[in-house]
């Protein structure tokens, strides 16, 4: 006999089939079998949710999960379970390992290590160039046949407009996303942070916003030319979501996406010096924040996405020149939004839901993530407490702990994740 | 007095005054055939300098030595990356050897911030990387106050590479503090782009500037900048922005003519120009002694008569 489990009493908020209603949902094995009020037969698991937010599992279009080269940082094994403690069902996992994942082998490496961990879909990211060298295409045709979906030499932008101009061309032929890191690094040479007025005072070299929109634009220019389907990562500068806000009206077809920490914090807080939040692209000032809040409220920027980047502890506690940037980002990003976007009323929670799972899941061609939640699609579901309040605080499930918002109060905890029907997370505790 | 002091911003004005009334006490000592006094006796200062300074470290040493402190000097060269060890774990190893205060100079800006996680004792900026170099401007204050008697109304400029310049963060953000007018001069490269948020002016022809100051700060000129195509020559460089000759004859009488060394001649200043009268720049290295015992003694609290206060 197959098992059953029902969702009870959950406020069902699916932006895939507009439904935010409370209902009932029944899973049986891996499927969605009934949606709706009394579905409850007999024998089945009942998970009281009560006061609980149920949508479909959270789609994460950026995630570095340093498998193979860096497992000290994190695994597929331990990414996915952070990933899944945050109520995410699949991650799509950055090219930039050591080896590169820009051939079919590393591909399928990094997808069997996340079958047998079996705790989400992980959807490799293959890079656009060997190596991620920025001058040779790598063999995009054979990945995309091996069921990569986005490409990416994520760490870097492409520098060459004219190999950029050939991938998105090329990758015409498959349907498949190239996804640049949009900055231009001569204008970014040595940069800690943001230059504006606090690198001014704290003595670090900046980068200014133009590093990250000079490329912005040769990007969309070049999608323009070619009728690729570009999309642009990680956007941090007011200036940059005005560009595709143009290229959008003029009806380019290009998508975007933006990380929680992003949304949360502006340059200021980096007069503690604290490591964990020098990212890259990095933290601007409080008017580029509010027009990535914008962007995300308006549609301009279509997902949020973690930009998950473990790093080793002795990595970041070091002097701040010497960090390598990023923050870890998957079990905090649900909480992050809520407490910085929806709690404070500038979306409503099925936009945040859309902007991480319904809109990644289609960028990223996820068919089985991402709604709706109806009968018979595959069960890939998060229940959330949208009002609790947590610490964030060591240990996390990731194997790293430089994240940005460490020692923070957040609004919003994940209490269950099904992966496939498998209940992977329980009261907010990975099961394996 | 706070319990450490990282950055300029970490003194109040009336601490400011009350640093430089103690140096002014500890200044008579230095003239003294006996230069010390027990002040500090049995505390251990640690000079950590994982940058070349000379200057700096002596400057701190005899100045801790002065008060009868135990003096240790620990010097790394370059990044933790480099020397193998990270500064967490010096900063462990001088935490269990007790340190009472440490005194770092680091080429990574921020890193006294980050040293203050690790230690309990109390830490002193000498100067970390590109952002302040606290005790050089409170030196600089001192000699201000000597030779002027004042700050407010004042005008000064800080001529040079203000961009890299720690030194001039520091002093910039003292005057502005201390109700002195401050202009900063220099090629628009070498001046971030948000330094008038700072309360300060900025000017690009030093020639227009002169003729109003009461204090002409010249700061050292890396030949690296150069390199990186801040400006396109040392030569053209000395021409607009040097402390020429003929540009003192446009300071007016009782200028004072200030650098926080080492200098370089004939590049950001004459020769013969460093050598007047106006020049104080042997006595800012006189009166860094006295400033750096008043801070260690305020911020050590004395012969262990006060506690040190914590951070508010």
């Amino acid at each position: 006999m197959t098992e059953l489990t029902v969702f009870r009493g959950a406020r069902v908020v699916d932006p895939a089939s507009g439904r935010d209603a409370m209902i009932d949902v029944l899973v049986e094995g891996k499927t969605v079998a009934a949606v709706g009020e009394g579905t409850m037969p007999r024998g089945a698991a009942v998970l009281d949710c009560d006061g609980l937010v149920l949508a479909p599992g959270l789609v994460d279009l950026h995630a570095h999960l340093r498998q193979p080269g860096r497992e000290d940082k994190e695994t597929v094994e331990t990414g996915s379970r952070a990933a899944a403690v945050g109520g995410y069902t699949a991650v799509a996992a950055m090219a930039n390992t050591d080896p590169v994942a820009d051939n079919a082998a590393v591909i399928e490496e990094v997808r069997s290590l996340a079958t047998r961990a079996g705790l989400c879909d992980v959807f490799p990211v293959g890079a656009i160039t060997k190596g991620l060298g920025g001058e040779e295409m790598a063999e995009i045709g054979e990945m995309a046949q091996a069921g990569v979906r986005i490409f990416s030499d994520d760490g870097r932008c492409v520098p060459s407009a004219r190999v950029l101009r050939n991938a998105l061309r090329y990758a015409r032929a498959f349907d498949v996303v190239i996804a640049e890191h949009c900055e231009d690094p001569s204008l970014s040479e040595g940069a800690q942070m943001h230059e504006g007025l606090h690198s001014s005072t704290l003595g670090l070299a900046g980068a200014p916003a133009e590093a990250e929109e000079v490329a912005v634009f040769r990007d969309l220019a070049l999608a323009r030319l070619t009728g690729g389907r570009l999309h642009l990562c990680h956007l941090s500068s007011a200036g940059s979501v005005e560009l595709i806000r143009l290229a959008r009206a003029s009806g380019l077809r290009v998508t975007a996406e933006v990380t929680p920490h992003h949304l949360a914090f502006s340059d200021e807080e980096l007069v503690s010096y604290d490591t964990n939040l020098k990212v890259n692209p990095p933290l601007r000032t409080m008017e580029d924040r509010d027009s990535l809040r914008a962007g995300i409220a308006d549609g301009t920027i279509d997902a949020i996405a973690t930009d998950h980047a473990p790093h080793a502890v002795e990595e970041k506690e070091t002097e701040f020149d010497q960090s390598p940037p990023g923050t870890i980002g998957l079990e905090t990003a649900l909480a992050a939004v809520i407490t910085n976007l929806v709690d404070p009323g500038l979306i409503p929670l099925s936009r945040a839901i859309e902007a991480m799972s319904t809109a990644p899941a289609r960028i990223m061609g996820a068919a089985e993530h991402g709604g709706p939640i109806e009968p018979g699609r595959v069960a890939n579901l998060v229940a959330f407490d949208p009002v609790a309040h947590w610490l964030v605080e060591a240990p996390f499930a990731s194997r790293s702990r430089n994240c940005a918002f460490l020692g923070k109060r957040l609004r919003g905890k994940v209490i269950h994740t099904m992966h496939r029907g498998q209940l992977v997370v329980a009261d907010g505790k990975a099961q394996r | 007095m706070n319990k450490h002091l990282l950055s300029i911003n970490d003194v109040s004005a009336e601490d400011v005054v009350r640093v430089l009334d103690t140096a002014e006490s500890f200044r008579e000592v230095g003239t003294r055939v006996i230069k010390k006094v027990p002040a500090l006796r049995g505390r251990t200062v640690v000079n950590l300098f994982c940058e070349n300074s000379t200057r700096t470290r002596i400057s701190f040493e005899l100045a801790a030595k002065r008060l009868s402190a135990d003096v240790i000097n620990f010097s790394t060269s370059g990044s933790s990356v480099s020397k193998g060890e990270s500064l967490k774990d010096t900063a462990l190893t001088l935490q269990a050897m007790g340190a009472d205060a440490i005194v770092i100079r680091h080429s990574s800006s921020g890193s006294p911030y980050t040293l203050t996680k690790w230690v309990k004792g109390s830490v002193l900026n000498a100067g970390d990387g590109t952002h302040e170099h606290p005790t050089q401007a409170l030196l600089d204050l001192y000699t201000i106050r000597e030779k002027l008697g004042r700050f407010g109304g004042l005008r000064a400029a800080i001529v040079g590479d203000v961009l890299h310049s720690r030194v001039a963060r520091s002093l910039s953000f003292g005057l502005v503090k201390m109700g002195t007018e401050v202009t900063l001069v220099g090629p628009p490269t070498l001046i971030p782009p948000d330094a008038p948020a700072w309360g300060v002016q900025v000017s690009y022809d030093i020639e227009g500037v002169l003729p109003k100051l009461d204090v002409c700060y010249m700061l050292r000129v890396q030949r690296e900048r150069q390199r990186q195509q801040y400006f396109p020559s040392v030569r053209e460089y000395s021409r607009l922005f040097g402390l020429t000759r003929d540009r003192v004859a446009m300071l007016s009488e009782g200028c004072l003519i200030m650098h926080p060394g080492p200098m370089n001649r004939g590049v950001e200043i004459d020769s013969d120009v460093a050598d007047l009268p106006q020049a104080v720049i042997e006595e800012q290295v006189t009166n860094g002694i006295a400033v750096r015992m008043s801070l260690l003694y305020l911020m050590l609290g004395g012969a262990g008569t006060a506690e040190v206060s914590g951070r508010d």
